[in-house]
């Protein structure tokens, strides 16, 4: 089901064939000296949509700008920032789409309103059930 | 009958709905900036040819509106752009270029067998720049007004047909 | 000429299952007057079996003798490729892994009619003739928008398919795993229509429906397995899985059979949740055609990508809306005269199987949801993201009750029982649990999510055993110890999941040529780096001594590669695995002052997810075998039964 090398030859058929002999961004392959730092810095990552790709996090992403948007989130938290509001930054500039994360607001209240609701549902459905017996 | 019974099927139907309507739309792919209407955020970017300035943000409130031109030599559709910016130039609009992870020699040869449309070039190594401004993509077109105010934002090449849109966008202005 | 005996072939079978189609819906129409129209709807399955895979071999012969004249071979296959590739070529492409699931379907359905008799006849012409109705589509798309045996005008010179990065084992057989998961689960829906249709909800339904839904599950939980574990080493992140939309394609098919499968039971034991297992039957089969449509019409952005067409998209739709949206459609107007059955004890088996179920069924909502949720505010221009800091949280608060009641469940008996009999299992199962919380979070450092799930794991590995206690093992039917099995593979995978996210450890470092590297317990050197070439590519490959632990150095080669038809970068991984973990290493670019990229994780215990995924295949085989030769020895008891009878009137 995942013509995983397939869809890599489509994304690599784009503007990013040519060469690119520019070295990667300094921080886009090195970690923060300061491990707790770095892990935050990772696990922000991992939570940012590289926006060249097709549907990979920044940290899953060989894409030039994947590394510079790793640069960026490296030394942002590196100079104190927190990675909430690294996030706002690059959603302010993205939108939404930037963050795997979606958070509650007017184009996503659903996403969180339905569980809510299926955990009511389920809490019916369940009473019913056991309650009445035949 | 219970009314419950139907809900599955409204359920689908609103599914079979959404996915009809979004496969008879053309797919827009492009994550287009939230900074439009924005100022732009402050950079410098030292020059990438010997006979261009670099740019700088503050050099955009100067009251003239420009076009600022991401690329990069690497680029292909770049090439296909760089007659529609010759175009743009002749018909009065002043472009800034960005390029982005270039080298001076590749830009020198770019501009030398392509032409060179721009006033000034900063180099972006770091898409400092580029993810200041919310663009995503090379090559991208954004229009800056007179108080360095971004007003615009063309995603992809330009081709012809774009052309006399950034005219007007940048017509009006006012220069 | 093969490659018309093919089309010819699959015309006929496509005539066969009209016809199949056309003389069940009659028979049950007709009811006891219409015996002599029913006897024609088995044998029409059966050879619209034969003929699909007919049509199907003679594929495999135009692509193992590399045909040229016919269209799909030479656009995907290649003179010069080993014979496997050109068999694998033959249905890894969207033509002929049509052609694939139709056969597979096929004779699925040839095979259910020449075994199935255990259901009242006329539930049976409903269900075949359901079963002709789903293959009739599937013909309609191959033959009309897709045919897999189209000629050239011209043949061609030589084929277009030699990328040696398409000639890989696990591309070749993964996607027929998860087809193989998707009819089977085509088979079940066709029961369920068919006792909808007759409205027969019957334990024997469930009983008839069972081994088809295990065997798709089997192949399902595979797939899912493989799949992951590909993703894992080829795309070169250390990442196993990305709630990417293809993904949850194939999660949704395998979450909804898991629930069917478990309803199933119930309805076999207590003929109870009659309207839900039908529910469940049609369920799962949707989510498959549904995972099927996201992923070949491109509608979503992924990974994965597939050979999308939008074209392609519209047909499987239109195939969904009139498969699903009719099968929705009985429902609503037939499932009010299906009485649900019994209510349950909070404390039987079925109170604790139902809570799994609607757990389960949550959860699949869930990742629906979150699956769909962007397209959905696509159609209003606005574009969001839903990725794993959703879909982990908030499936935790389904996922996390059921794996505590799957704990207990087993030990429960059917019907009526109280926690008191198991209040000693109780304690241990919840000392377990405490234990482990307050283990792992000594250790300190641990989110939240993978110590629950850490605690949960070690807990439900020992719960899983507990069912066989007091047991004769020897005398312990098949399908418990697949029960156990499968049971204890989901805690095996949880621990993995759990150990990689809490323990894993990353290095990326620029190293030189005999510079060392710490990696969690491992040290690194770079020993050399070579130029290597293979048949379109060149490489660099690094040559990495990691050793454990000071322990004798293990090499490693990984690569990063250059292809030039089509130019792409890749990098090939290279592991290092031990009985408590993985070491998973990436080599990168050079830094430019004579400095190598390293990429470098330490994973433990990351190998018992795919290992947990393998038992819990397992554990469904076993099940199945279990269930199977039940039915066979029952089969023989009521024919020496009838057998006796008649001797007895004679």
């Amino acid at each position: 089901m995942r013509a995983l090398l397939a869809s890599i030859a489509v994304l690599f058929a784009s503007p990013l064939l040519a060469q690119q002999s520019l070295p990667p961004a300094p921080y886009a392959y090195r970690q923060l000296d300061d491990p707790a730092q770095e892990q935050a810095a990772q696990d922000l990552m991992e939570t940012l949509r590289c926006l060249t790709c097709q549907s990979q996090s920044i940290a899953d992403s060989d894409a030039p700008m994947a590394g510079d948007m790793r640069h960026q989130v490296r030394i942002r938290i590196a100079s104190g920032e927190s990675p909430d509001e690294i996030r706002g930054w690059l959603v302010e500039r993205y939108g939404d789409y930037v963050s795997y994360k979606p958070e509650v607001g007017a184009a996503t209240w659903p996403l969180f309103a339905v569980p809510v609701l299926l955990l009511m549902l389920a809490g019916a459905l369940l009473l019913r059930r056991y309650r009445r017996r035949a | 009958m219970s009314w419950r019974l139907w809900v599955p099927l409204l359920l689908f139907a609103g599914f079979l709905g959404l996915a009809g309507y979004q496969l008879s739309r053309p797919r827009n792919d492009f994550v287009e900036s939230r900074m439009i209407g924005e100022k732009l955020p402050f950079f410098e970017l030292r020059p990438a040819t010997s006979d261009r300035p670099g740019i700088a943000s503050v050099q955009f409130a100067d009251g003239k509106p420009r076009l600022l031109n991401i690329w990069a030599s690497w680029c292909l559709p770049c090439i296909a752009e760089a007659p529609q910016l010759e175009r743009l130039q002749e018909s009065g609009a002043e472009i800034v270029g960005v390029a982005i992870r270039d080298r001076p020699e590749d830009v020198a040869r770019f501009l030398e067998r392509h032409g060179n449309p721009y006033t000034a070039i900063g180099l972006d190594d770091l898409s400092e720049v580029q993810l200041g401004i919310g663009s995503s993509g090379v090559p991208e077109t954004f229009v800056i007004d007179g108080q360095g105010r971004i007003v615009y934002q063309h995603i992809g090449d330009i081709r012809a047909k774009d052309v006399p849109i950034l005219v007007e966008k940048l017509g009006k202005l006012g220069k | 000429m093969i490659a018309e005996l093919g089309l010819a072939a699959l015309w006929l079978a496509a005539a066969l299952a009209a016809l199949q189609l056309l003389t069940g819906a009659l028979a049950v129409r007709a009811g006891a007057d219409g015996a002599e129209i029913a006897a024609l709807t088995r044998p029409a399955a059966v050879l619209q079996g034969v003929l699909a895979g007919f049509a199907f071999a003679m594929l495999l012969w135009v692509f193992a003798v590399t045909d040229l004249s016919v269209k799909l071979v030479a656009s995907n296959s290649h003179s010069m490729k080993p014979l496997i590739y050109k068999l694998s070529g033959a249905w890894g492409n969207h033509e002929g892994s049509m052609l694939l699931w139709v056969t597979v379907m096929a004779l699925a359905g040839g095979l259910i009619a020449l075994v199935e008799r255990r259901l009242p006849e006329r539930t049976m012409q409903a269900t075949l003739s359901a079963q002709g109705f789903v293959a009739l589509g599937f013909y309609a798309f191959l033959l009309l928008s897709s045919n897999p045996f189209e000629r050239l005008p011209v043949p061609a010179a030589e084929g277009l398919g030699l990328n040696p990065l398409l000639q890989d084992i696990g591309l070749a057989f993964h996607p027929p795993t998860l087809y193989f998961g998707y009819v089977g689960l085509s088979i079940a829906f066709s029961f369920a229509v068919g006792a909808l249709v007759t409205r027969q909800v019957t334990p024997d339904f469930a009983s008839a429906m069972r081994p088809w839904v295990l065997g798709a599950w089997v192949f399902l939980t595979l797939g899912i397995t493989a799949g992951s574990y590909w993703a894992y080493y080829e795309l070169g992140w250390g990442g196993w899985w990305f709630w990417d939309p293809v993904e949850n394609a194939s999660l949704m098919p395998w979450l909804a059979a898991t629930a069917l499968l478990h309803s199933a039971s119930v309805l076999a034991a207590r003929d109870a949740l009659r309207a839900w297992t039908i529910m469940l039957g049609v369920v799962a089969f949707s989510m498959s055609m549904v995972g099927t449509f996201l992923v070949r019409s491109g509608i979503l952005t992924s990974v994965h990508a597939f050979a999308v067409d939008p074209e392609r998209g519209t047909f499987i739709l239109f195939l969904l809306m009139l498969y699903i949206g009719g099968a929705l459609l009985l429902f609503a107007l037939r499932a009010g005269t299906v009485t649900e059955g019994t209510r349950f004890a909070v404390a039987s088996r079925e109170g604790a199987l139902v809570f799994n179920n609607v757990m389960l069924s949550a959860t699949l909502a869930i990742v629906l949801l979150g699956t769909l949720y962007p397209l959905l505010t696509e159609a209003f221009d606005v574009r969001v993201s839903v990725g794993p800091p959703y879909f982990n949280p908030v499936g935790a608060i389904f996922v996390i009750p059921m794996l505590l009641v799957m704990a207990v469940g087993p030990l429960l008996r059917w019907r009526q029982d109280g926690f008191g009999r198991i209040s000693r299992e109780l304690a241990l199962i919840g000392a377990l649990i405490l234990a482990g919380l307050v283990l792992f979070a000594v250790i300190g450092g641990i989110d939240l999510l993978p110590l629950l799930g850490l605690a949960l794991a070690g807990a439900l590995a020992v719960a899983s055993f507990l069912p066989l206690k007091g047991r004769k093992l020897r005398r312990t039917p098949i399908a418990i110890w697949g029960m156990v099995v499968a049971h204890f593979g989901i805690a095996v995978a949880l621990f993995g999941m759990a150990s990689e996210s809490a323990f894993s450890q990353e290095r990326l470092a620029a190293v030189r040529i005999g510079e060392a590297t710490q990696v969690g317990p491992w040290t690194i050197t770079l020993a050399g780096v070579a130029p290597v070439a293979g048949p379109n590519w060149t490489a660099i490959e690094g040559r990495i001594e990691a050793s454990y632990d000071g322990g004798e150095p293990r090499v490693l080669r990984p690569q990063a590669r250059n292809f030039w038809a089509p130019p792409q970068e890749t990098t090939e991984s290279e592991l290092a695995t031990r009985w408590n973990g993985q070491l998973y290493a990436v080599i990168g670019n050079e830094a430019g002052d004579g400095r190598w990229q390293l990429r470098l994780w330490w994973k433990p215990f990351v190998t018992l997810i795919w290992y947990g995924g393998v038992l819990v295949a397992l554990g469904g085989v076993l099940a199945l075998i279990g269930r199977v030769l039940g039915d066979i020895r029952r089969r023989g008891f009521r024919r020496r039964l009838a057998d006796r009878r008649a001797e007895a009137l004679a």
